[in-house]
Order: structure tokens, then sequence, then C-alpha cells
């Protein structure tokens, strides 16, 4: 079986912080890591391959510098990394995004895709069904378990808000995946050792060969008009009242802030 | 990764190890899977290839938020499995590395005794040769894994007219007839480190557990014990770097007087004070594994780097502390705990003097 | 065909076991201010089997026209069935703007859509608008602002090019319209044409989830209790809250040493750090390393009889007053707010 794994670096948001005279994010010192989900995706991709063996490729869009999380990948039991690294790509949102990657995924050989549910700067979990789409596959995202059967089907898990659905997937998919389901392994120390005697192979736009104006910037359906922080958080207020109006100003508040 | 590990496995049991001053068997056996256990042991003997550098920083991560697991891997790969890669002959390293590089057995080091400590050329157990075995007598003291290591790396006198020159190593096993495991010590920090005496009674060796030449042993266990003293110093640096991130976190969280104490200057003067002085010990940590990766006489600089991450971890983790006030002081937060750790790297492998005398030795020779 | 030619503002009506989701009314109110902006219609899609009848109720809510495909195929959700049919609406009915709600049947299928028609789709949207200044050269804009990078910054979206303009907002984001009992409109059938050769997923059961196991760390909604709460019976009205609220109870250090409370709800320095949209703290003090579990939290009420304790600092609504009385009747009240 060969596997194809997306997965992306992303700064660690939880360590983000916002300059408040600026209202620009500071990046610098924000460790960048593994997106959660992608680790989720390639911990599936592992067991699959340690139960029935498998070849497992990781393939990421990004700068140089995802190097590092290529060789996590490989210390982690990855087979093969493709890193798709080209100013072309640059300012793509989430359809060129996928373009692009199913571009790639397109010039390889595979029986089964998985990405993330979502990256976590991003928060969207739009690329892995687009992907889907790109490349005519059928789809199930929010998987929470994933096993395959004896004819060859995949059995997969989507966990919705109120319910888990059950369902049979036949032949080759793309599956999206929830960090939670999978608890990631650690990398082993051969794997450390061994990750840097292996080669990230740094692929270009022309090596996979795209219809360009579907790339990056030019090929952004989506534009961002602006952006800004959050609105600061207001001192709070206290009072002391009586019993009525104290839920008379939470039930209140709360309709404000819409929670109910 | 191995700061992952330590924070999702081995952070969470720190201070429950610590209380109930328990071995934490189940992270040796995680630790194990993973390979940390024979990190600079090459891979013909089972190891995981890696350098010096490498394991010493697992050692550092590892203690950084807990320091018993941190000794448990310092005593087990500086102390046991060095001298048998360092001195050993091939059929002793194919018989003790894979299973102690897999993790399967965990090693331990004999050295100390209650009237050779700092002194340990005073060594009163004794080897004799009965032909085909050695016969052992003696006690041993503060032995760190000691209930739960399988080989144990013992110096013993096999000519005391020779003085330094009449001690030997020896590769003992659990189980060895006569060989047996004493009381266990009831520490101030590293609580959840077995530390026990090692109790020979005429303990039968087999002819073949001779590590290294005869009347080598002294030599063997200083050439160790340098090497460990790296892996101690990562320990300390480990304790010093928890202590400083726990205290940056805190007193930034922490208000008093309207504002949160990181933002007094008392705080910030003396936290840079503190930080300058870790990243300096993490210089020459670094620096003395490098050296022994490539070759370069190390003696001095492990000594250097000991002495310095030991009296920093043990400035640090008290000014942590102070700074988290009555707070520090209960068991609620992990300072009063990497106190109590820090003070043992002061003294074990080599106390702050003996790393005086080694760095003067060489200074003056 | 140009841009100007997209019109209408069209939602997914999202159905679960043939019950309308709320999400499905909050967007008809917000696509009802949308197209009422720019002069054009409310339409709902509504897919599924059997729910005919419910199309009426989209109508009274804010829909001018149901659109109402109603076959077996659709009964339950699927991600093909699904997008075929919705696609097929849009190529026929050329809408200026989709929205959908932000659920795990909105955002499966909302990007699979987008791809279909290689056009824009922002997820998660929090505010949306459309708006005619200088920067749009005076011509009407939908822009839509969303959360990024774990809600530090927040981004507004244009799609300036491409059509449909489509977004997915979560739920409880934006606000129902007063439903107008009676209100008439047009409800159109549509019937589907499947390619069934795509059909590679097959629905094997659906198993409900029993959420007895819940992590505090992932829930919206947390109503937690410290020593104030004094005992089991005082949790007892905590949690009656947290039903009401859709939530779940936490506690403070104290309460979990006490054996009120088992460890895995407690938050704080040596519990969990918790980030819900509503954090209430009732008879909690708020010792530092409590409020070190909690302060992120987007919205925090506090409850105590203590006027000085240090909780109301970090509060964003302070009430000074007895929990044992403030919780039970705000539970009444929200009750009769929620079946409202």
């Amino acid at each position: 079986m060969n596997i194809i794994v997306c997965i992306k670096q992303v700064p660690d948001t939880t360590e983000i912080k916002i300059d408040p005279v600026k209202g620009t994010l500071i990046r610098e010192g924000v460790p960048s890591i593994m997106n959660p989900d992608d680790k989720g995706g390639l911990e599936l991709a592992l067991r699959l391959k340690d139960q029935f063996g498998a070849n497992v490729t990781v393939v990421s869009m990004g700068p140089p510098q995802a190097d590092v999380i290529m060789r996590e990948a490989f210390a982690m039991g990855a087979d093969r990394a493709i890193l798709l690294s080209d100013r072309k790509f640059a300012g793509s949102d989430t359809l060129a995004t996928s373009y692009a990657l199913a571009g790639l995924c397109k010039t390889l050989d595979y029986d089964l895709i998985i990405a993330g549910r979502q990256a976590i700067d991003g928060d969207t979990a739009q690329v892995g069904p687009e992907m889907a789409e790109h490349l005519g596959l059928p789809q199930v995202s929010y998987v929470c378990d994933a096993k395959k059967l004896d004819n060859g089907n995949l059995l997969v898990h989507k966990e919705n808000e109120d319910s888990v659905q059950v369902l049979e997937v036949e032949g080759k998919c793309l599956l999206t995946v929830l960090a939670s389901a999978f608890e990631a392994r650690y990398m082993t120390v051969s794997g450390i050792v061994e990750a840097y005697n292996k080669e990230v192979e740094v692929w270009n736009a022309d090596k996979v060969g795209y219809d360009e104006s579907r790339l990056g910037l030019s090929g952004s359906p989506t534009k961002v008009f602006q952006s800004f922080p959050k609105a600061m958080k207001a001192p709070g207020e206290v009072h002391e009242v009586s019993e009525e109006e104290a839920v008379e100003l939470i039930v209140n508040k709360l309709k404000e802030k819409h929670i109910i | 990764m191995i700061r992952s590990f330590a924070e999702n496995e081995v952070k969470p049991l720190a201070a429950e190890v610590d209380e109930q001053e328990r071995f934490p068997m189940e992270t040796v056996e995680k630790m194990a899977k993973l390979g940390i256990m024979g990190i600079p042991i090459p891979k013909q003997y089972g190891g995981q290839g890696g350098t010096v550098q490498m394991y010493i920083m697992a050692v550092e991560e590892l203690s950084r938020v807990c320091a018993t697991t941190g000794v448990i891997v310092s005593a087990h790969t500086s102390l046991c499995m060095a001298p048998i890669l360092e001195h050993g002959t091939e059929e002793q390293k194919m018989k003790y590395l894979p299973k102690l590089a897999s993790g399967e057995w965990i090693g331990a080091f004999g050295l100390t005794e209650p009237n050779a400590g700092t002194d340990a050329a005073m060594q009163q157990t004794t080897a004799v040769d009965a032909g085909d075995k050695w016969i052992l007598n003696g006690t041993k003291i503060f032995i760190t894994n000691a209930s739960y290591a399988n080989v144990f790396i013992v110096m013993a006198m096999t000519d005391k007219s020779k003085g330094t020159k009449g001690i030997s190593a020896f590769i003992v096993e659990k189980g060895m007839p006569g060989f047996s495991i004493g009381k266990k010590e009831l520490k101030m920090g590293i609580r959840g480190s077995a530390t026990c005496e090692l109790v020979f009674e005429n303990c039968e060796v087999p002819k073949e557990n001779l590590l290294g030449q005869l009347g080598k042993g002294f030599s063997i266990a200083m050439k160790t014990l340098d090497g460990g003293r790296i892996g101690i110093a990562s320990q300390a640096l480990g304790i010093a770097q928890g202590a400083m991130d726990e205290t940056v976190k805190y007193t930034k969280e922490r208000k008093q007087f309207g504002k949160a104490i990181a933002q007094f200057q008392n705080t910030q003067f003396q936290m840079a004070d503190l930080k300058t002085k870790v990243e300096a010990a993490r210089f020459l940590v670094r620096s003395a594994a490098w050296k022994k990766d490539n070759g370069i006489p190390y003696s001095a600089d492990a000594a250097m780097a000991k002495l310095f991450a030991a009296e920093t971890a043990m400035e640090v983790t008290t000014k942590a502390v102070q700074f988290h006030g009555g707070y520090g002081y209960t068991r609620e937060y992990p300072v009063e705990r990497m106190m109590r750790d820090a003070k043992i790297t002061e003294i074990y492998e080599g106390t702050s003097e003996v790393q005086r005398m080694v760095i003067a030795g060489h200074l003056f020779k | 065909m140009e841009l100007k030619d997209y019109k209408n503002v069209f939602v997914f009506a999202e159905q679960r076991e043939g019950n309308i989701q709320s999400v499905a009314y909050e967007l008809l109110g917000k696509a009802r201010d949308l197209a009422d902006t720019l002069g054009e219609k409310v339409v709902a899609m509504l897919l599924g089997c059997g729910i005919k009848d419910q199309a009426q109720k989209l109508i009274e809510f804010g829909a001018d026209e149901v659109i109402v495909a109603d076959c077996p195929e659709l009964k339950d959700y699927l991600s093909e069935q699904y997008t075929q049919v919705v696609d097929q609406i849009i190529k026929e009915r050329c809408p200026n703007i989709v929205l959908y709600g932000a659920t795990t049947i909105g955002r499966d299928m909302a990007p699979r859509i987008a791809s279909r028609l290689k056009t824009g789709l922002t997820a998660d949207c929090t505010k949306l608008e459309v708006v005619s200044d200088e920067k749009s050269n005076g011509e009407p804009q939908f822009r839509q602002t969303r959360p990024a990078f774990g809600g530090n910054l927040m981004a507004t979206i244009i799609c300036p090019n491409t059509r449909p303009q489509m977004s997915t907002v979560r739920p409880g984001v934006m606000q129902k319209r007063q439903r107008e009992e009676g209100r008439q409109g047009i409800v159109t059938n549509f019937v589907p044409k499947f390619d069934t050769s795509k059909f590679k997923v097959k629905l094997v059961e659906t198993i409900k989830e029993d959420k007895a196991m819940v992590d505090i760390a992932d829930a919206k909604i947390l109503v937690s209790g410290g020593r104030g709460v004094q005992n089991k019976e005082g949790f007892d009205k905590l949690q009656a809250l947290a039903d009401v609220l859709g939530g779940q109870v936490s506690s403070s250090r104290a309460m979990v040493d006490n054996g009120v409370m088992p460890h895995e709800r407690q938050v704080g320095q040596t519990g969990k750090t918790v980030r819900p949209n509503l954090y209430m703290a009732c008879g909690i003090s708020g010792a530092i390393q409590h409020l070190a579990g909690m302060e992120e939290s987007d919205f925090i009420i506090a409850i105590n009889k203590d006027k000085f304790a240090p909780i109301f600092s970090a509060a964003d609504l302070g009430i000074v007053g007895d929990l044992h009385k403030i919780v039970p009747m705000l539970t009444e009240r929200l009750k009769k707010e929620i079946e409202k």
C-alpha cells in the first residue's frame, strides 16, 4: 500500500503574542511545529504501515525551512519526503494550495491520501476536501478511526458533533483526521540519527507542471482585505446588587456574547 | 522529541516519584522503546549510533522536568555501558551492550565504599583469583540504580600492595552467587532513583568478567567518571533550566503591588544573571561532549562543566524558590523539589572540591 | 456570465435525522440582512428525505424561497451525494453568496463544492457584511471576517473575481430572527440527477455519541466551582446550570483535594489549562494557581461573596453575592430564555 500524508509546518499558535502597540503578530521566538492534526494523520499512516506494510510518503508545501518537519516525519517512520517549495506558491489560499498539492499527488503512485483535519494557523479544514475534489477522490473528514477490511476497503469512523458515522470506503480515497484520535508516536533516537542521512526531496513548480494561473496569489479566489488584532479585553465590571438584578445582568451579558 | 516525551510522559510523574521515593520503571520501559537507553552506543552493539552530544541533550531534557529520570539514564549510560564499550573485550561488548542499550537491562557502577568516598584509592573490597573465577568480598555504597540494575561495573582490590595500580574492574551480574543488594538510602533529592548498598560475600564472578587489564581498575574508574561528569553536568543543567522556566512562568503570572513580579527590576536583573550562568554552563557541557565525540581529551572540560553546572543549578534553584516565595516552599510548585535535587549534583561523581582538584591538576601539571 | 448576474443569498439548511439545525435559522437571519442590503432574495436549500413539510419553517425564519431536494439518497449526510445536489442547484441558480454552517457537515461539503466551482470559501466567519465604500469603489462588497492564528488575529476576506462567494459560520455566532408565523414564500421542488458511479462511500451505521467522557479542556462553556460551593450538593446546582448552557462542570483545586470533585475536572496550575468561550467561576477566590489555568478564557463571569476576591480582577463580569441563591435562579431563568 502506498500512502501519501500531507503535512504542514505551522507556528505554535499557543505561543503567539500580539504586539500591543503595533497590533501585529510577534513571530520572533515562536516555535514552528508539525501541525498537530497532520501529525495525527502521519500516525494513522504509520499504524497502517505497522499492520499491513506500506510505503509512507510525506508531502508538504512551504519554505525550505519546513525541512525540519520532513525530518521529524522520517524520524517517526516515514519512508520518503517531498517538499514543494517555490515562490510561485506564495500567497496561496486554500484553493490554490489544494490545487498545488493535488498536482503533486497526481505524479505519485498512491492508494490512500491522509491529511490533517485543519491547520492551527488557519483553522479552515478546507485543503483536504478541496484536494479530494481536484483528484476526483471520495473523502471522509473528521476521521477518528480507520481500519482496513479483508475486502481491501477501508472502514472509517467520522466524528460528528453528536454521533459517529461508520463508513465503508471503496477504492482510493482521501481522509482528514483528528489529532486527538491518533496520539502520535515519539520519534525514536535511531530514527533521528537516520533522519539526517535521508534526503528530503525539494520540488519546484516546474517539476510537477501546473497551470500557473491557478497557483499562488493569482490562483487564489479569496484575498485578505485587511487584518487586525482581536479587540483587547476591556477591564471587567463588578456589581454588588440583589440576586434578581445579578441574574438579569448575567443573562443580558450571555445574550450580548451570543452564548445563549 | 525528548522534550515532548519529557513534558508528556516524565513531568506528570515527577512529583509522585519524588513523594513516594519510587523508581519510575514505567518511564524506563518507555525510554527503552524510543532508544533513549542506548543513545551513544554503536549500532553493531544494539545502540542507536548517536553521539555523546545527543545523549547529554537527552539527559538535560529529562532532568529539566525530573532529575531522577535524568540520573537513571546518566548512570546507566556513562557509568555502565561506556566503560564496557571503551574497555571491554569483543565478547563482553556483544554479551552486555545489546541488552543494556535496548533498555532490557539497566546498568550501575560501584566504586564508593564507606571508607572510600572522595579518596577512592582506599578501596577495601577485594577480589581474589580462585583459578577459574574471582571471589569478591566487601561493600559498596550509594549505588545509583542498584536495586533495578542487572549489570554492575565494580571496582575491587586485586593487589593491595600496588595501591591504585592494584585495583581492577569487574562486570558483575545480578544473581551471581554471593552478591546481594543492601539497604536503600533515604535521600534529600533525586528520591526516585534507587540508591542502595551492594554487598559481596564470597561473590563468585567468572574469570572472563574482568573488565580491562588487571590492575587498570582505578584508571578505568577515573576515565569513566570523566565521562560520567558530562552526564551529571547535563543533569544539573537540566535542573537549572527547569527552575528557570518555572520561575519565568511564575513571575509573569504572580502579581504583587499591582504588577507582575517579572516587571520588577530586582527580578529582571537577578534572572538575567541566572540566565547568563545557565547559558555559560550549557556551553561548557556541550563543549566537553563535543570533545569526547571527537576524540579530544576532555577530562578538565568535563570537570569544569560539572563544577559550574552543579553550582549554577544550586544557585538557580535556590533563587527560584525565593522568587516563588511561600508557594515555592510548598510542594504545589516543583521548584522546592528541584532545589533538593540540585544539591546532589555538587556531590556525586566527584564533589565540587574534587572537580577543582582535577581542574587544578591539569592547570599545574 | 458576468459577476453582477449572480444574484441572491443562499443558505444551506442543515438537517440531521429530519431536524433542521439551529445554525440554519441563524444563517437565515444573517442572510436576510445581507440580501436586504443587496436588494436580493434569501433562498434556502433543504436536502433530505421526508423533510418537505419543514420548508415553511425556513420561510418563517427569513427565507423567500426554499429549494427542496427530497429523496432517499439524501436521507443521511454523505459528502458526494450532497455535493452533487448542491453543486447542481448552484450551477442552475447562480447565487451571489452561499452560507453554510461550520459543522462537521458544512465544513466537509463546502470546500468540496468550492473546489468543484473553483471559487472562494472562507471558514468560520464571525462577521459578514456587505459594504459600499471608497475601498470598493462604491460597489457593494461582501466582507467576511474570521479569526486566524488561534484567534490571535482577525482577518477580513473578500472574494472579488469569482462567484458564488461562500462562507461557513459556526453555530451560535449569528442571530436568528424572530419567527414570523404564516410568512409567505415559494417552495421549489428540485429533482437531482445523481451520478451514482461516484458513490464510493457507504454508511454502515451511525453511533450516537456517549458524551460521558469529557475533557474540560475541550469544553466551550465551563461552570466552575470552588470552596464556596461547599459540597456535592453545591456542585449539583452548578451541574444543572451547565446542563442548561450545554457546558461542563469544572473545579478549583480545593474541591478536588477534599474529594468532592475528580482530578480530571481540576482547572489550574496542577490541573488543566482551559480557554472556553465562557468560564463561570462560582465561589472561587482566584488564587494565582487557578487564574493561571483559566485567564485566557474568552469571557469570564465570577460569582463570589467576598468582594475583595482576586477572581474579580480576572473577570469580565463580577457579581458579589451568594452563588447558592444566584445559580439556581439563573438556571431557571435561562431555561425559560432558551425555550423562547
